[in-house]
């Protein structure tokens, strides 16, 4: 039972809160919030005591220290992504839905994991599904507002699409090994037509997942319609879940055709840097702009995938990580001013310093760390990725990925240029953030500083990552 | 513990005792007890240096720790001096001390400003002690970010379109030296073995030619554009320009120097035999730097342009110097950067002054300042003198070192470089003595000049030290040419390796 310990407690926990949330009267709801976190911050504990691991259900589920550690970041993540919604859930227009927050976030996060632990691409698939749906409904939250309801229509209409075209790739690998174990079709793989084409579908599925140009269409205005929580929560894990599994998949079962996606990759990561970071450029709205922001990063995580070393899938997680608490750090901040005064233009931050110092450091602490700065944590993980990519020979790629820095860097300059340089007649207001937002912000600045120099996280994640060499 | 990680500590200490001062003179007294101390242990640290050669320590590099960082990526956290970097070290908390009461009057946000600044000199400290390829980038990007802040907030004229483009220009620049660093990074261990980002061990492989080849152009145009190589040299003008007082002194003074000792110390040190063979074209392209930031400092108006176009005149030089390859201009190259460091900061700094009494830096508005703030203006004088190289000051001892060295290269390339180079001398003398001439002679151009007062305590306090260093190396320069050229020995071995005809 040990084996499944992750899955399992969080589907107890959800159990709980579900049965909690039944017998909570209507106008009490909010109480379910701290005990939400602190089992959830239990959860996350427990889950770095170490555990067994083993496989279950045949083979379907495969527990190792991979995985277990993979899903330690992402309930890290998850721990923030609630501290962080506290203060919207208070809302008066929440008051009525917030379990369903917890009950549903706790969901897609059950799917990741079996997702991650999949050993099987059925076992893949249903936890991929079950890692999507309900973040749709997520996404529609402000039913009555326009433009979240057509972010969770949109959501789910691309999410059946990518599911669609996955599941044929996946029924043609079928059909060509007469498997779905992953270990077994591994050897099976021989690159042939139909083989090739199956990935195809394969990738352009889970490139639909992480939203790598050319199918990020969907990812700005989704991001933009969602609550600012929910858009944090879909661009830092549900992508950095699916970042994972691709990476582990691209390096077990197709590890065989690895020159061929390789160069696919190559294609996919110039144009999504590139593209990501232009588009990046022209947004007003904070959300938009992260959306394209996050998408430019997914495409410098591809550059590690490329490396397909060992040190390669290490600075794909080590990146992932960092790119959690910085992301987080700056959607923290973006939600708590769109909470309390419901301004999201990078226009209405000018003067943001003068008012809100404290705010405006966080966020121009994570933007640095989105762009590469140091002595933050982004700094290290881009570095890495450069190196990972050098390693495998790709030098013009690097260089390419190197000039978008510079252009990337250009955007973030622009929302701190913003906060410090610009004055205004009518700044953001003073105001008080809440406890919890202020823990939660100060949990990604610590993890900003602290992933960076403390080089044993580092090493702890290169041990337990594998290449195809 | 090695004293150089005091260079470290200090700043890192002040910084938090910045934030966590209450008022605003403490803010500048702590800062000031914090760099007070660094200047301190920079002197320390010349004395210990020199009495560790005289004892007979003929270790490349002294005073070294070596922690390992990243274990399986091979990164350390590496520091070492050797003469080269102990005299940058020496330059840059003279200037940062300098630099600190320069700014004596900051009234807007005064703790942002000296932490911003304090991070700036801690990057600029780290890359000069750093011989781990890795950390030295993390030193100087560390360096370059908080520009754009002091720019940004506290410059003057178009300061957000000058400070994102130097931002954007120096980080393009690191972006290739990223490209280069990683490229040796790969190519350390050629003989197979663990890689590593180990400066002094690459330095004793020889790395493949091909990727010599291919890595030299990075590294030298990503260093040459902090550099202010021609053509990438655009930032720096307008920088400048916009930059406060502290900022254009610590930026030219000593952020720009990091430009020519990477080209020397990683360009030229680690692939030199690419640097033989492409050195040309950038010989090519400091020369014209040379020749072209003085001319273009004649046609400015505007004071700090002018110190802006020779600067990017001065520190072509620096490179023109260091592709010169021979031991006496290796040897003018750092002494220029020291001369040059000391010489813009105490430039800059009067500039501000100047600026902060007559609220005008077009030279054809003011005249006859001589009059009424003499003290600014002998210092003034001394450092237009020192610019345009008169015996006694430091710029005479660094170009004429410079000079000499590029006359010993005999083919008429070389010659014909060198030849343009040199006439930038005259140029410098139309340009300084112009100014000097508008400027502080003659009548007084307006009225309300004749109620502005000469320096205060802490102006002469900046002034003073800065004037006590390009004495003191235009005087005795015989300590400092010693310890560099120490320094330089591993750096001509390897030339003479690469290229056995050019050297003698």
């Amino acid at each position: 039972m040990l084996i499944m310990r992750h899955e399992l407690l969080l589907i107890l926990i959800t159990v709980i809160l579900l049965i909690v949330e039944i017998f909570l009267p209507d106008t009490q709801k909010r109480k379910i919030i701290l005990p939400a976190i602190i089992l959830m911050a239990l959860v996350t504990a427990i889950g770095f005591l170490p555990g067994t691991p083993g496989t279950m259900f045949g083979g379907m589920y495969q527990s190792t220290a991979l995985s277990m550690m993979l899903k330690n970041i992402l309930n890290i993540g998850v721990l923030i992504v609630f501290i962080q919604s506290v203060d919207w859930l208070k809302q008066d227009q929440n008051k009525e839905k917030i379990s369903e927050f917890f009950l549903l976030l706790l969901s897609t996060l059950i799917g990741m994991n079996y997702m991650i632990s999949s050993g099987d691409f059925l076992m893949f698939y249903i936890g991929l599904e079950l890692a999507t749906i309900p973040i749709a409904a997520l996404a529609a939250w402000e039913r009555m507002k326009e433009k979240s309801a057509e972010a969770g229509v949109k959501l789910i209409f691309i999410s059946a699409l990518s599911s669609g075209i996955l599941l044929y790739g996946l029924s043609m690998i079928y059909g060509t090994t007469g498997t779905m174990y992953f270990a077994d079709i591994a050897p099976l793989i021989t690159g042939a037509p139909l083989q090739v084409l199956a990935f195809i579908f394969f990738f352009a599925g889970m490139a639909f997942k992480i939203s790598l140009v050319p199918f990020h269409l969907w990812t700005a205005d989704v991001y933009e319609g969602a609550p600012v929580n929910v858009t944090s929560y879909l661009s830092v894990i549900s992508k950095g879940a699916a970042v994972f599994i691709f990476t582990i998949i691209l390096y077990t079962v197709f590890s065989k055709i690895a020159v061929m996606w390789s160069e696919v990759i190559y294609v996919i990561t110039i144009l999504t840097i590139t593209i990501g970071n232009l588009f990046a450029m022209r947004q007003q709205n904070l959300k938009r702009f992260l959306a394209f922001s996050s998408i430019a990063q997914a495409g410098f995580i591809l550059l590690g995938i490329i490396g397909q070393s060992q040190l390669g899938m290490t600075t794909v997680i080590y990146f992932a990580m960092v790119y959690i608490f910085s992301n987080l750090g700056a959607f923290g901040v973006v939600g708590i001013i769109s909470n309390r005064t419901g301004k999201e233009n990078i226009d209405d931050y000018d003067g943001l310093y003068r008012t809100n110092p404290n705010l405006s450091l966080v966020m121009m602490l994570s933007l640095f760390s989105l762009a590469g700065i140091p002595p933050l944590a982004g700094f290290f993980g881009k570095f890495f990725l450069f190196t990972a990519a050098a390693k495998q020979g790709y030098y013009i790629l690097v260089l390419i990925a190197l000039i978008n820095t510079i252009i990337s860097l250009y955007y973030y300059l622009l929302v701190i240029k913003a906060m410090l340089l610009n004055n205004s007649d009518q700044p953001i207001a003073k105001f008080k953030s809440d406890g919890y937002t202020r823990v939660g912000l100060l949990i990604c600045v610590a993890g900003m500083v602290i992933i960076g120099f403390a080089s044993s996280i580092y090493e702890v994640v290169y041990n337990l990552s594998f290449g195809l060499y | 513990m090695s004293i150089l990680t005091l260079f470290i500590i200090i700043p890192v200490l002040t910084v938090i005792g910045i934030l966590m001062s209450k008022s605003h003179m403490q803010v500048k007294w702590v800062a000031v007890v914090g760099m007070s101390l660094q200047l301190l242990s920079a002197i320390a640290l010349i004395f210990l240096y020199l009495a560790a050669r005289r004892a007979g320590d003929m270790a490349e590099v002294l005073f070294v720790q070596d922690n390992i960082w990243y274990q399986t990526l091979n990164i350390h956290f590496y520091i070492g001096v050797d003469g080269v970097s102990v005299a940058m070290i020496g330059l840059t908390s003279l200037v940062v001390f300098a630099g600190i009461f320069a700014s004596w009057d900051i009234v807007d946000l005064p703790r942002e400003f000296f932490t911003s600044l304090i991070l700036l000199a801690t990057g600029v400290f780290g890359f000069f002690i750093c011989l781990d390829l890795f950390t030295m980038f993390l030193f100087y990007e560390l360096a370059v970010i908080p520009m754009y802040l002091l720019i940004g907030i506290w410059g003057s004229g178009p300061r957000h379109y000058s400070a994102m483009k130097l931002t954007l220009m120096l980080m393009g620049g690191s972006a290739f030296i990223l490209l280069g660093i990683i490229g040796i990074y790969f190519n350390s261990a050629p003989g197979g073995g663990q890689l590593t980002f180990d400066l002094i061990k690459i330095s004793k492989q020889h790395i493949p030619i091909e990727a010599q080849r291919f890595l030299f152009p990075f590294l030298f145009v990503g260093f040459g554009v902090l550099g202010a190589m021609f053509p990438f040299h655009t930032w720096s003008p307008d920088g400048h320009a916009s930059a406060p007082t502290a900022v254009s002194m610590l930026h030219a003074g000593v952020l720009m120097k990091l430009g020519g000792y990477g080209c020397y110390r990683v360009a030229v040190f680690l692939l030199p035999d690419a640097a033989h063979q492409l050195g040309w074209i950038f010989l090519i392209l400091a020369t014209i730097g040379v020749i072209y930031g003085a001319l273009g400092a004649i046609w400015q108006k505007d004071l700090k342009y002018i110190n802006a176009y020779s600067s990017v005149s001065h520190c072509a030089l620096v490179l023109f110097a260091i592709l010169m390859f021979n031991q006496t201009a290796m040897n003018g190259a750092i002494m220029q950067m020291i001369s040059h460091g000391i010489m813009t900061a105490l430039f800059f700094a009067l500039i501000g002054m100047i600026y902060g009494r007559t609220h005008t830096r077009f030279i054809n508005e003011m005249g006859g300042l001589m009059k009424v703030m003499p003290f600014l203006a002998v210092a003034y004088v001394i450092a237009g003198l020192a610019s345009l190289g008169l015996p006694g000051f430091s710029g005479f001892v660094a170009e004429m070192t410079i000079f000499v060295g590029a006359f010993q290269n005999a083919d008429v390339f070389h010659r014909v470089a060198t030849i343009i180079a040199a006439s930038s001398i005259v140029v410098t003398a139309v340009y300084v003595l112009r100014v000097v001439g508008i400027l502080l002679l003659g009548k007084i151009k307006n009225e309300h000049f004749e109620e502005i007062q000469d320096a205060k305590w802490y102006d002469k306090m900046s002034v003073v030290t800065l004037i006590f260093g390009i004495t003191l190396i235009g005087v005795a320069p015989l300590w400092l040419s010693d310890m560099i050229t120490g320094g330089l020995g591993p750096i001509m071995h390897k030339l003479i390796a690469a290229a056995p005809v050019l050297m003698k």
